[in-house]
């Protein structure tokens, strides 16, 4: 459904993304694993077009995305969810769903307000709060409900369980397994081996911008030494 | 009692354009991150569109229908000036983008007097709204009453917009960060595009609207922009209601000030300012600012090095020939270039803390102007002779420069940039309302040279001396200790504290530097011309010298001197055709478009393309 095909970025002159090459096969859930500083995010905005790759191509549903304006490419079916939360601070939380509502798309759920309620119960209590009164989970929980929104067909996770709870951690998982029953495909970042253990079917791990490791979950559990060579278990 | 009322009832009806105004400038602001100074422009044009539709449209509805399609005209020619002009220049550096919006000025103000003529123009009077109501006795103009109530529901209509609809959701989201906007799939262009018609409408419809109060003429843009910038930060950048609120404060204060304090009106509106920010740094019903936290664009800044040898030798060769300039040029010529140097110290001064600190000042003319009249006054009042006067421009340029910088580095970005210009209008009112000392409109006259410098070319070499000097020890304090806690404080202030620098102090130093330095340039500038007046003071002054430190590029160390001489050296020559105005303004924009990294940037980034320079990889 999404294939990376020798992406390179860069910030200024600095290289941090070199030759990623890695596929996203429909209705699976992806991890992208690699520590602190490994090109995790960089990689996650090179595939929405907020950072454009200088080579490479990224492409979508058999499509050319590279070089797009970030909104066609949202439009396209590709929610992102960044890392840092992001959510509109001043904005109330049924407004930042506004923000994120886009028209209906054919093959894909519809969302409603209701719909993401069901999934976050905690929003719903807090529907009418600003973004700034939200504890880090509630926030993190409203910029995956504020994606869902757009009715995407691809979710780009960028590190769902940094900064928050174990609890909801727990929660998080359930979520993403949920959204792949909807028939959602995932793409998610990710430095905890145990939360993408959880979820994921295939794993992609990167260091230093490069692609170390590009396979199923159970073929990265057959060899552990790459596993201790580049994540911090 | 009813003489009272009255005046307050006349001022809430002035709030009104002023309101419309600020509020369409804070829209736009919030949004697209430009501070758009044309925006007193719309509102001109507004006033004028709005007078020739009344020409042809005849009657109450005719009347109404003008200032209603005024509006929407001058939206659509905001929508052509955002399209045309700053698109392209949206990923440039933060702030560029501001010469663009000055270059508009410049066009705006020929095309109009090509277009309506010089003369001003009477508006005409309301129809069935031409007669006065009594209050108390006192005549109330009906016209007043009419504004007093539309402007509310103007100002309500605006609210629920940008509060109750999906629009207004997707611009407040934008004001706060628009690449993720973006990235759920909202076009920011059309976004950008659709605000910055609302916000010209707006101008337009407040010019329009006062037609029968004020009518048009050619000075309308600058006359309000200050007021419209005053309204914006007293009110809090953002906040409708906090421009209403100021928007009234404003003008009933000018009503009364013309009535018990007539020699004050203009200092009142920025001492007011400057209280009301002493205790709310972000306005009365502002929000702390939070720019800049995404969405910065722009390539990252170079380290700064010492000039190789080629560069040394070319700008030796180039002082020898300007030192040699009266050997074989003329008159013309050297006073011509006299001029250009003094500016170039005035704009390196700028550029000194504009680049190196990051201080946006749209004031710097507060200091350039004011030691001119330090000087001036020195010799008018005291009999100073020249040598002593030049002394003492930079000292009471550098002391204003404390006193002001204390207060307005209190503040960051946009509101420390209003504030200088507010202290810089604050100066130029004093100047201009304090006949009895500053001679007023006629300025001070006779500030002539000792007589053994009073030829022009001996004029000429004490300039060349006090301005390359200058140039170059503000260069110099870019190389030292001083200088690298200046970037620091720049590039991440939180840092820098925990470095243990002082980056209040150090800004505020570097603050006082530049206004020494440009007090110098004030001070030169006086005995080369034999006279000043307020103008040198205005905020036109102050722009110019912004300009030409974007012009020569900001992330330069020779932005400021090269920007400065060749601003001075294309005016010089485009003033002596009767439209310059609007070749300056298109020469400006397209400097922008063509060169977001500014004169020197733009050399630089060509010179490394040809292999002429290295580039700061291959240095590695």
């Amino acid at each position: 459904m999404l294939e990376v095909n020798g992406v390179n970025s860069f910030y200024g002159k600095a290289q941090v993304l070199n030759d990623l090459n890695f596929d996203v096969a429909s209705g699976t859930v992806v991890a992208l694993l690699g520590r602190n500083g490994a090109g995790k995010t960089t990689t996650m905005k090179s595939i929405m077009q907020l950072v454009r790759p200088r080579k490479g191509k990224i492409i979508y549903q058999g499509q050319d995305i590279t070089g797009w304006p970030s909104h066609k490419v949202a439009r396209n079916g590709l929610g992102y969810v960044p890392e840092e939360r992001r959510i509109f601070t001043q904005l109330t939380v049924l407004e930042n769903l506004e923000v994120g509502r886009q028209p209906p798309r054919d093959g894909c759920t519809t969302w409603t307000e209701d719909m993401v309620f069901d999934l976050f119960p905690n929003l719903a209590e807090r529907r009418h709060n600003r973004g700034k009164a939200l504890s880090g989970g509630e926030q993190q929980m409203l910029t995956i409900a504020r994606t869902l929104m757009g009715n995407p067909a691809f979710i780009l996770l960028d590190e769902p369980s940094e900064g928050i709870a174990p609890v909801i951690v727990e929660q998080m998982a359930r979520v993403i397994l949920q959204l792949k029953d909807e028939g959602l495909t995932v793409l998610l970042s990710e430095q905890n081996l145990h939360f993408a253990q959880a979820v994921a079917d295939a794993v992609v791990i990167i260091e230093h911008g490069t692609q170390k490791f590009a396979g199923s979950l159970a073929s990265l559990q057959s060899q552990p030494e790459i596993r201790d060579q580049y994540l911090s278990v | 009692m009813g003489l009272f009322i009255a005046q307050i009832l006349t001022g809430l009806a002035n709030a009104g354009a002023l309101f419309m105004v600020a509020s369409g400038l804070s829209l736009i602001f919030g949004v697209t991150r430009v501070v758009n100074f044309a925006h007193g422009s719309f509102y001109m044009l507004g006033a004028y569109v709005g007078y020739s539709l009344m020409q042809v449209l005849p009657g109450m509805v005719g009347f109404w229908g003008a200032i209603l399609l005024a509006g929407l005209i001058v939206g659509v020619i905001g929508v052509i000036v955002e399209i045309c002009v700053l698109r392209p220049v949206y990923s440039a550096p933060e702030l560029f983008q501001l010469v663009a919006t000055f270059g508009v000025i410049l066009v705006i103000q020929d095309l109009a007097l090509m277009i309506w003529g010089p003369t001003d123009l009477l508006g005409p009077r309301a129809p069935g709204l031409k007669g006065v109501i009594r209050i108390m006795g006192e005549p109330v103009p009906q016209y007043d009453i009419a504004l007093i109530i539309i402007t509310p529901f103007v100002a309500f209509a605006l609210w629920y917009l940008i509060t109750k609809t999906r629009v207004g959701t997707l611009v407040r989201a934008a004001t706060q960060d628009r690449e993720m906007v973006g990235a759920l799939g909202v076009n920011q262009a059309w976004l950008f595009t659709g605000v910055f018609f609302l916000g010209c409408a707006l101008a337009g419809l407040g010019g329009a609207l006062q037609l029968p109060k004020g009518g048009a003429d050619l000075l309308m843009d600058f006359s309000i922009i200050g007021s419209v910038f005053v309204v914006v930060v007293i009110g809090g950048m953002g906040s409708l209601p906090g421009a209403y609120l100021a928007a009234v404060i404003i003008s009933v204060l000018n009503v009364f000030g013309v009535t018990y304090a007539p020699q004050s009106t203009l200092v009142l509106m920025f001492v007011v300012m400057v209280i009301v920010l002493m205790f709310r740094p972000f306005g009365l019903l502002g929000k702390e600012e939070i720019a800049g936290e995404h969405g910065q664009t722009g390539e990252p800044e170079r380290p700064i090095k010492p000039a190789g040898n080629r560069v040394r030798m070319l700008v030796t060769a180039g002082l020898v020939l300007l030192a040699l300039l009266p050997f074989y040029s003329g008159n013309f010529a050297v006073v011509l270039v006299t001029d250009i140097m003094i500016f170039c110290l005035f704009a390196a001064s700028l550029h000194f803390m504009l680049g190196q600190g990051g201080l946006v000042s749209f004031g710097h003319a507060a200091f350039f102007g004011g030691g001119a009249y330090a000087a001036a006054l020195f010799v008018t009042y005291a009999d100073t002779p020249m040598e002593l006067a030049l002394v003492l421009a930079p000292i009471c340029a550098g002391l204003a420069a404390v006193v002001i910088g204390w207060v307005c580095l209190r503040s960051t970005g946009v509101y420390f940039a209003m504030l200088t210009l507010a202290f810089g209008q604050l100066l130029w009112s004093l100047a201009f309302q304090w006949g009895d000392v500053t001679g007023g409109d006629d300025g001070l006259v006779n500030i002539w040279p000792s007589d053994w410098a009073s030829d022009n070319d001996v004029y000429y070499y004490l300039a060349f001396v006090f301005c390359i000097g200058g140039i170059l020890l503000l260069r110099q304090a870019a190389h030292a200790p001083f200088g690298y806690a200046m970037r620091a404080a720049r590039d991440s202030a939180r840092q820098a504290e925990a470095m243990g620098i002082n980056t209040k102090r150090i800004q505020w130093v570097a603050f006082t530097f530049a206004g020494i330095m440009a007090g110098l340039a004030g001070g030169l500038f006086v005995f080369s011309k034999g006279s000043i007046f307020p103008n040198e003071l205005e905020t036109a002054r102050s722009f110019d010298a912004l300009i030409v430190v974007f012009l020569g590029g900001v992330k330069t160390l020779a932005g400021g001197w090269v920007g400065g001489a060749f601003f001075e050296g294309v005016k010089d020559y485009l003033t002596r055709f009767e439209y310059w105005r609007l070749a300056l303004g298109l020469l400006i924009i397209f400097v922008v478009i063509l060169g977001p990294e500014g004169i020197v940037g733009s050399l630089r980034k060509a010179g490394e393309r040809i292999g002429l320079l290295k580039t700061p990889e291959d240095a590695k």
